[in-house]
């Protein structure tokens, strides 16, 4: 429902946003997520009408956008620090946009108490913004917006003031309530795992470009550029030639890690470079040689991190200068032969695990 | 650290309490000597009086000055509060080419020499055979004072966040609504610093309303006539000390109302 | 509100014609509507600022008899100018002055920035409202205050000679250069302290701590810091009480005498008594030259100087 055509913004000399091109689906949870400076934010503010594009058009349900100023689109926004108006009061900043709906004050004071109690705030009417934490100010900004039932609300990383706890507590109150109130919702965040928990799809952006647009588990499983295998969690990669192919399974020869066997879904050619891509949960580690594996490589362990419910390793390899990152969960507590360095390793793989990736 | 600056509290605090009393000393001698009954402004004292105060306000033509003052004055606050802080927002909101060098125009008449200003003023005017008058120093006033109330108004308009501006848009106002419910309650000690400070600004000044005047004056160019007849003068005392007073409370008045709410650190901290 | 498919409005559709376009042009604009706003006081400046300016630049080539102007291109004024002594030798003495006023007044300014930027925890507004509060009062007034102080039958003589300190007034306090200078450096001290202030009001703290920390004394971090980071502030406050120092006349006429007479007064006299108003408008001309030249190379050499330090 909302469409980018060739979109292209320049500030100056600088290109924010490059020839973007993407729809966004009715009721879908849509997050555009990138580092800090790709273009995402610009993106939005030109769909909310603070940005004009320089070239190229936004669509609303195939209504151009370029001739309608931000107060007449079918769009609201919450801000990144809320721009909760000091001035005015819970109510008073809730009601702020329903001046013009032509309700009167009794219906409008109803559906207020209504959305006071959708955001779990009733009975904060009138208390004034500096009285309120961020979260509830977050949540204000929300009723603000949503009070005017727009067709697509856009969040501009609204969690990212808010202390870990809090923000996870609040993703799973904004997902439920996306899915409750069933408007699409445009987010953007440079946090990859806020991305993975709220999408419906996420589009993946780098200066300025759109690298792809995919759901959370494709885009975590089966990524299609090493940017955006790198980006999302943390990702092994080896550099590596094809030597066979044959439609189901090809073989690859690594310098790091020998022989590679992988499932692939497609011939690719012979002879040719090819990025090895595997997630550090998808290597098992074993202190003696596993008999049955197909993909197995020797290594040397290195450091290790304890984080509680799993551990990183760190596992050296001959032909490699980086170590390997492994991760396990801490399902026995074989914890101290984990934490003794410089043992010889087995790692180990399943074919189906293994992500080919186009060569830098 | 605390040991280092206790040690150094007597040196500057001192030097700071004399630097004040420098500003302030001579300014406090003209309310001083305008109670004083000698008709020379020289120590020892004579007697308490408010035979100045009285010989003042029996004054048709100081009266009509001071009118004319408070008439340009109120003229000219408005006025430039009002271009100040449509230029205020101009300049903080929207991204215009050439922004610095706009500004350092507009600020341009606030270190030119007014003599020079003056005179210039003088000259187109004659040149376009235009009568001089207080609408003419009004508007030579506003030269001045527009600078400043965009000043006061950037100080603070930066101050908040450009944000409420957007919001108030996206839920549904035009540019004006939002300025009106967001922006303008959010300014609104600005305006008040603002038109207070050029109303005093315009009151006090000299140079222009000189050159710019003719046969009404203004009061400052009335006291600057008057000081070169000495047996006027103690009235002049009388006078200047009462602006003085009403000006220092505007202007207090002014400044807290200006500087409430926003973080010292100003960009400008004018 | 609890379930979904809520009824949302739809946005407008407008016609496809030059007015929706030119509308679309407009929005899509951020410079236009800026500018916009900003036309009415830019307006303002250029028929007031500009065009003054440019018709002062064009008078100072005309001559004047009695009441009429002579509106020939002439360069008289300007020779005039180098070929009567006394206009250049008041200029460089004009310039003289100004020169010490700001030096006095930046001079006595900076401590004071500094107490109130460095040594006051709470109620810098109230030491900052106490500050520019006499600025903002009647200069005239301020002016006149110093008259009444410094005249040889004046406050401070009659004072001294009441608590037996003198016997005979001291002479040199009015009516010469001396006490144009005191005059100005008073008048212009709050204005100086501003720019000083906000300058060593924006410095990080923590840059000050980490020279502690690496060793210096608190006058060689001074010394090393915080003054060069200052600097812009001290270039800030010099310029805004040298350059209109310079054509200052109200001054110079109350307090400065036969002696003190700066440029101001005599181009004020071009407007009045000497009715020779193009040779007034050349000798502002020059005088402003002067004053943009001397301040481009003040400039330079602190921009010089900046980068022998760094």
């Amino acid at each position: 429902m909302i469409r980018f055509e060739a979109v292209r913004k320049s500030f100056g000399h600088f290109r924010a946003v490059n020839d973007v091109t993407l729809d966004i689906r009715r009721g879908e949870f849509f997050s555009l997520l990138g580092p800090s400076g790709c273009g995402k934010t610009t993106l939005l503010r030109m769909v909310a009408g603070f940005e004009a594009p320089t070239s190229g058009e936004v669509y609303i349900d195939d209504q151009p956008m370029s001739v309608i100023p931000p107060n007449h689109r079918p769009v609201n926004m919450v801000f990144q620090n809320y721009a909760i108006f000091p001035h005015l009061d819970v109510r008073g900043n809730i009601a702020f946009g329903l001046r013009k709906s032509g309700l009167s004050k009794d219906e409008q004071s109803k559906q207020i108490d209504e959305i006071l109690e959708l955001i779990k705030l009733p009975g904060f009417g009138s208390r004034q913004a500096d009285q309120l934490s961020g979260g509830q100010r977050q949540r204000v900004a929300l009723a603000r917006a949503l009070i005017k039932k727009p067709k697509v609300l856009l969040l501009d990383e609204p969690l990212g003031a808010l202390d870990k706890k809090l923000r996870e507590q609040m993703q799973i109150e904004l997902r439920s309530l996306q899915q409750q109130v069933g408007i699409t919702f445009v987010f953007v965040t440079h946090d990859q795992e806020e991305a993975l928990t709220l999408s419906d799809r996420i589009a993946v952006m780098s200066e300025g470009s759109v690298l792809e647009i995919a759901s959370p588990t494709e885009l975590y499983e089966t990524p299609k550029t090493s940017f955006v295998a790198d980006f999302i969690g943390t990702m092994n990669f080896f550099e590596g030639k094809i030597t066979t192919s044959d439609g189901q399974n090809t073989n690859i020869e690594t310098p790091a890690l020998g022989s590679v066997h992988a499932t692939t879904g497609g011939q690719l050619a012979a002879g040719s470079d090819i990025l090895v891509a595997i997630r550090p949960e998808k290597l098992r580690l074993q202190f003696e040689r596993p008999p049955q594996a197909k993909n197995i490589a020797l290594g040397r362990m290195g450091p290790s991190a304890y984080l509680g419910d799993r551990s990183h390793l760190y596992v050296q390899l001959e032909n490699r200068k980086e170590p390997v990152s492994v991760a396990l969960q801490n399902l026995e507590s074989s914890a101290d032969r984990i934490r003794t360095p410089d043992q010889d390793v087995w790692l180990s793989w399943s074919p189906e695990s293994v992500v080919l990736l186009p060569a830098q | 650290m605390a040991y280092a600056a206790r040690r150094r509290f007597d040196g500057f605090t001192i030097y700071a309490v004399a630097y004040l009393v420098f500003i302030y000393l001579p300014v406090l001698f003209l309310p001083l000597f305008s109670f004083n009954s000698s008709r020379y402004i020289a120590f020892p004292l004579k007697e308490f009086t408010l035979q100045w105060y009285e010989e003042m306000l029996n004054n048709p033509s100081l009266i009509e000055a001071l009118l004319n003052s408070v008439k340009i004055g109120v003229a000219v606050a408005i006025a430039s509060t009002l271009m100040g802080t449509l230029a205020a927002k101009a300049v903080t909101r929207y991204r215009i080419p050439g922004r610095g060098p706009l500004i350092g125009v507009i600020m341009v008449p606030l270190v030119i020499p007014e003599i020079i200003m003056g005179i210039a003023l003088l000259i187109v005017l004659n040149l376009g055979g235009i009568d001089l008058s207080l609408v003419t120093v009004a508007l030579g006033h506003m030269l001045l004072c527009v600078p400043f109330s965009m000043l006061v108004m950037i100080s603070r308009m930066e101050g908040f966040d450009k944000n409420m501006e957007e919001a108030a848009r996206d839920l549904g106002e035009n540019s004006w609504g939002a300025f009106w419910r967001v922006t303008f309650p959010l300014v609104l000690p600005g305006i008040v610093a603002s038109l207070l400070l050029t109303f005093t600004i315009s009151f006090d000044e000299f140079i222009l309303a000189f050159f710019l005047s003719s046969t009404d004056v203004t009061l400052p160019v009335f006291i600057w006539s008057s000081l070169r007849f000495p047996r006027k003068i103690p009235a002049i005392l009388a006078l200047g000390a009462t602006i003085l007073v009403v000006s220092f409370v505007v202007v207090t008045f002014a400044e807290w109302f200006r500087r409430r709410g926003v973080h010292v650190k100003t960009d400008t901290g004018v | 509100m609890a379930n979904s498919a809520l009824p949302v409005a739809d946005a407008t559709t407008p016609a496809d014609n030059i007015v929706t376009r030119l509308r679309s042009w407009y929005l899509r604009s951020e410079a236009v509507r800026g500018f916009s706003l900003l036309s009415p006081t830019m307006l303002l400046m250029l028929l007031m600022l500009a065009m003054p300016l440019g018709v002062l630049f064009t008078l100072s080539f005309w001559e004047q008899e009695y009441l009429d102007f002579i509106k020939t291109f002439s360069l008289k004024n300007y020779t005039a100018f180098f070929e009567k002594r006394i206009y250049s030798k008041i200029l460089i003495k004009s310039i003289g002055i100004s020169s010490m006023v700001t030096l006095a007044t930046v001079l006595l300014a900076y401590p004071m920035a500094y107490f109130i930027a460095f040594r006051v925890k709470r109620n810098k507004l109230v030491w900052l409202i106490l500050i520019t509060v006499p600025f903002w009062t009647s200069y005239l007034l301020r002016v006149f205050a110093w008259k009444i102080m410094l005249g040889y039958n004046g406050v401070i003589n009659s004072g001294l000679k009441g608590l037996g300190l003198i016997s005979e007034p001291l002479e040199f306090l009015l009516y010469n250069p001396t006490s144009v200078v005191i005059t100005l450096a008073h008048a212009w001290a709050a204005f100086a302290i501003l720019p000083i202030y906000v300058s060593l009001e924006k410095i990080d703290r923590s840059l000050l701590e980490a020279a502690r920390d690496l060793g210096e004394n608190a006058f060689m971090t001074f010394l090393r810091v915080t003054l060069p980071l200052s600097m812009p502030g001290v270039i800030a406050a010099s310029l805004l009480v040298f350059i209109p120092t310079v054509g200052d006349y109200v001054t110079p006429a109350l307090v400065g005498g036969p002696t003190g007479i700066m440029i101001g007064n005599i181009i004020q006299s071009m407007f009045g008594k000497a009715q020779n108003w193009p040779l007034g408008a050349a000798l502002s001309v020059i005088s402003m030259l002067t004053v943009t030249l001397l301040v481009c190379l003040f400039l330079w050499l602190s921009h010089i100087f900046k980068k022998h330090i760094a």
